[in-house]
């Protein structure tokens, strides 16, 4: 057995390593994060002022969609696989992933895949242009050529998350140290556990409605064409089943990383650990029953837009017990401020409001008024900046320490925060009011009277971006160098990545450690 | 848990780039040829991916039969193949639920019936039946129509009887095959194996046929229609399925009589084949009842 890295860059073509791979996933993700971040500050240049001043709104579309596609399947997928890849088996006493060279299949399969939908933007017709939804019959009867090789990056993609979430299930549940039992598993972990659960049971469908996309472009097949008996609707269903759980893949596990870092700069224990256990399974259920608040204004028989109207209010529930439970961890307790608490506090604040807008979003009546427009925009951008993007990020500061060895920049950490959590409020709050104002999303021109809120949220995105190169500059830092870290790291947090060193060895566990 | 004293740690591998390599081509050569280019790429993939996929079972199975897999990492194997197949179920429920909602919701909405029945003012002369021998289109516009709908459907009562009796059957002898070889009888573990691979290349000679008799004298193809669409995106997923189950098994057939491989005790890749064979008879279970019988 190798007890370290293998020199040069074979080492990570070939690794086994589930540090290594990790590492890769996160690089890989916040190289697509500046890329579709990059493509939003396209939107948000031409979305300055009304009328068209620097792109085609063909292009426009082109942006869109890939901006949309690269931010989940690129950037806050792998971000969350990264994590996982380096944080489980070390907090549950596991020597690897259960099937490394698999691990590594997964991580290699995603930049090729990217290459592929990426490519997409020079072929003749342009990249698709239908929205990260791709809703037929715009992405069958009136897609770009390109579409087929869409179809074939999400399938290669989606082959890559299924093995993913296999590893991470058995590893879960089979790689545990003696002790381990499932419920002192820390909530990353089981949240993740969840998380691959849905991953298997939607990924299939993701890939189902694509091959029905695929077959009806090229084939003749009817699923799309009302002309042969089909549907366009059923489109939307087999998404919407697929998308509503893909949602929750994005945030569970960030509600993990929320739970590890708020009781640390806490300094108690999390409050309510097994109702956060069973929240989150609840979370997961009614994400399968959910999928068709999306659809309200697409015509649904009344009975229909009922069902989906009060099971979507449902989940209020158990995600009001986790901030709750999150908030109670909190109160009086011995809180300090350094960045990852900041980050997760921000999250708490701002995924609420982005769930309490998704509350108003479920109620079918009044989403007739809200549907595609703005408002819409802001609400899932409230969940998936400040939820999915903060969290990860917050994740990468608490842990970066026990990664390299060195302490991250205090200073630039909160510089980093402020800018990027002023810069996502003035982006995206102001989207509340020109959606509430009747302000369509996805088309590149709109009304003067919608002008000055337009222009406030494009400044903010330009912050946002700025704020994301000094977290690239103080993570480079610190990878380089810096003052060193504790085994601990932090003052007392619990967990067993914190009883090895800084950085955690090559092989972390060669023995099964104790577990008290 | 874990009840291992040490750990399994891997040493590097190359096996897994070279997947990606072959899987990258396979899919992008597979768009690329559909798109109306050269299909050169798409076969050099497939022939990657294959000869990868041979050196990595290569791989796995000198590593157990040299006695390095623990325990645990068979567990693993375990687990990993269980929530793949559970992956495929999704992937059929993907296309079983397409069919439900087609027959339930959107062909009688399209014919006048029910809540969302307006629809059928785009399609005037349209009426709802299953199966759906009048498309919308034929129905509305006669014979300017561009999609129409099939002349005759497959008959449940015959070949595809005669293909539910085969696959039931050959869920039967491969447990007979592997209650044999857990009692360490070989030739009878061999003899049951082959029993099952032939009734599985039976079953796909069958479906071969039913093919061939809806395309030339049914009129019944992926065109004609919904019918048609989820007649053969159902049978044909499954039809693949079972396609590589039969190489599955025959491979496991080869392992044992060429190179004597499992053990009474330890045979994980036969038995996780024989999952994958139960599981694509369950699936045609379903297809029998849900798209040939209560199809007609």
């Amino acid at each position: 057995m190798a007890h370290g890295p293998k020199p040069g860059f074979s080492r990570w073509l070939y690794t086994t390593n589930h540090k290594d791979i990790g590492s890769m996933y996160l690089w890989f993700s916040f190289t697509m994060f500046l890329l579709g971040g990059c493509m939003a500050l396209v939107i948000r240049a031409e979305l300055f002022e009304p009328g068209l001043q620097i792109v085609q709104p063909e292009f426009f579309n082109q942006m869109t969609t890939m901006h949309g596609l690269i931010m989940v399947f690129g950037a806050v997928m792998p971000a969350f696989v990264g994590l996982a890849n380096w944080m489980i088996p070390m907090m549950i006493g596991a020597p690897d992933m259960a099937l490394p060279r698999m691990n590594n299949w997964s991580f290699w399969i995603l930049p090729f895949a990217f290459a592929m939908l990426a490519s997409t933007l020079f072929m003749d017709g342009g990249a698709p242009n239908f929205g990260w939804t791709f809703y037929a019959p715009l992405s069958t009867e009136y897609a770009p050529p390109s579409t087929t090789f869409f179809i074939f990056s999400i399938h290669i993609m989606g082959a890559s998350s299924i093995m993913g979430a296999i590893n991470i299930i058995a590893t879960i549940l089979n790689m545990r140290a003696p002790g381990m039992t499932l419920m002192k598993m820390p909530l990353f972990v089981w949240t993740w556990l969840i998380t691959a659960y849905l991953l298997i049971a939607v990924m299939p469908v993701l890939a189902g409605v694509v091959t029905m996309m695929l077959m009806d472009i090229h084939f003749g097949t009817s699923f799309f064409s009302a002309a042969g008996g089909g549907d366009p609707v059923l489109f939307q269903h087999v998404f919407w089943f697929f998308g509503h759980p893909e949602v929750y893949i994005m945030i569970l596990p960030a509600f993990g990383i929320i739970s590890a870092i708020i009781p640390t700069f806490a300094r108690k224990p999390l409050f309510g650990y097994s109702s956060m256990v069973y929240a989150t399974a609840s979370i997961a259920f009614l994400s399968f029953i959910v999928w068709a608040h999306h659809m309200f204004t697409v015509g649904m028989p009344v009975a229909g837009e009922l069902f989906f109207m009060y099971a979507t209010m449902l989940i209020a529930v158990p995600t009001g017990v986790k901030v709750f439970n999150w908030v109670t961890t909190m109160f009086r307790g011995s809180m300090t401020f350094e960045t990852p608490m900041l980050f997760a506090i921000a999250f708490v604040i701002l995924f609420t409001i982005g769930g309490f807008s998704g509350l108003m979003l479920a109620i079918a009546p009044a989403d007739f008024q809200y549907h595609d427009t703005y408002f819409v925009v802001a609400h899932f951008h409230y969940v998936l900046v400040p939820g999915a993007i903060f969290s990860i990020t917050a994740g990468v500061y608490y842990w970066l320490p026990k990664w390299t060895g060195n302490m991250y920049n205090e200073t630039m950490g909160k510089v980093h925060f402020w800018l990027a959590f002023i810069g996502l409020n003035v982006t995206f709050f102001p989207m509340h009011f020109v959606g509430l104002a009747g302000m369509p999303r996805r088309i590149p021109d709109y009304s003067l009277q919608f002008a000055d809120f337009n222009q406030i949220a494009s400044m903010g995105a330009f912050l946002f971006g700025a704020a994301q190169i000094v977290f690239l500059f103080n993570v480079i830092r610190t990878v380089m160098g810096g003052k060193k870290a504790t085994d601990e790291v932090w003052d007392n947090p619990e967990g067993l990545e914190w009883t090895v060193p800084s950085p955690a060895p090559y092989h972390t566990f060669s023995t099964p450690p104790a577990v008290r | 848990m874990a009840t291992e004293s040490s750990y399994y740690v891997p040493e590097q591998s190359r096996l897994p780039i070279f997947a990606t390599i072959g899987l990258f081509l396979t899919a992008f050569g597979a768009a690329n040829w559909i798109n109306g280019g050269s299909s050169y790429i798409f076969f050099t993939g497939a022939l990657a991916m294959a000869g990868v996929l041979w050196f990595w079972f290569a791989a796995v199975i000198r590593e157990n039969m040299a006695g390095l897999n623990s325990d645990q990492l068979k567990r693993s194997y375990v687990w990993g193949m269980g929530w793949f197949i559970f992956s495929e179920v999704m992937f059929f429920a993907a296309f079983f639920g397409a069919l439900y909602y087609i027959r339930t919701f959107a062909v009688p909405w399209l014919g006048g019936e029910g809540e969302r029945g307006e629809s059928n003012m785009l399609w005037q002369g349209f009426e709802s039946t299953w199966p759906l021998m009048v498309t919308p289109d034929a129905a509305a516009h006669g014979d300017a129509a561009k999609i129409t709908g099939p002349n005759a459907i497959i008959d449940p009562w015959h070949l595809p009887l005669l293909n539910t009796f085969i696959l039931l059957t050959s869920s039967v002898t491969v447990h007979m095959a592997h209650v044999f070889l857990k009692k360490g009888k070989r030739t009878a573990f061999n003899l049951w194996l082959g029993l099952t691979v032939v009734l599985g290349a039976l079953f796909l000679f069958f479906q071969v046929e039913e093919y061939y008799e809806a395309y030339t004298h049914l009129g019944l193809t992926l065109e004609s229609g919904i019918y048609g669409t989820t007649f053969f995106m159902l049978t044909g997923f499954h039809g693949a399925h079972v396609t590589l189950g039969t190489i599955m098994l025959l491979i496991m057939l080869l392992r044992s009589v060429i190179a004597h491989h499992f053990k009474p005790d330890d045979h994980f890749g036969f038995e996780a084949s024989s999952w994958y064979w139960h599981f694509v008879d369950v699936v045609w279970v379903g297809l029998f009842i849900f798209v040939y019988v209560l199809g007609s």
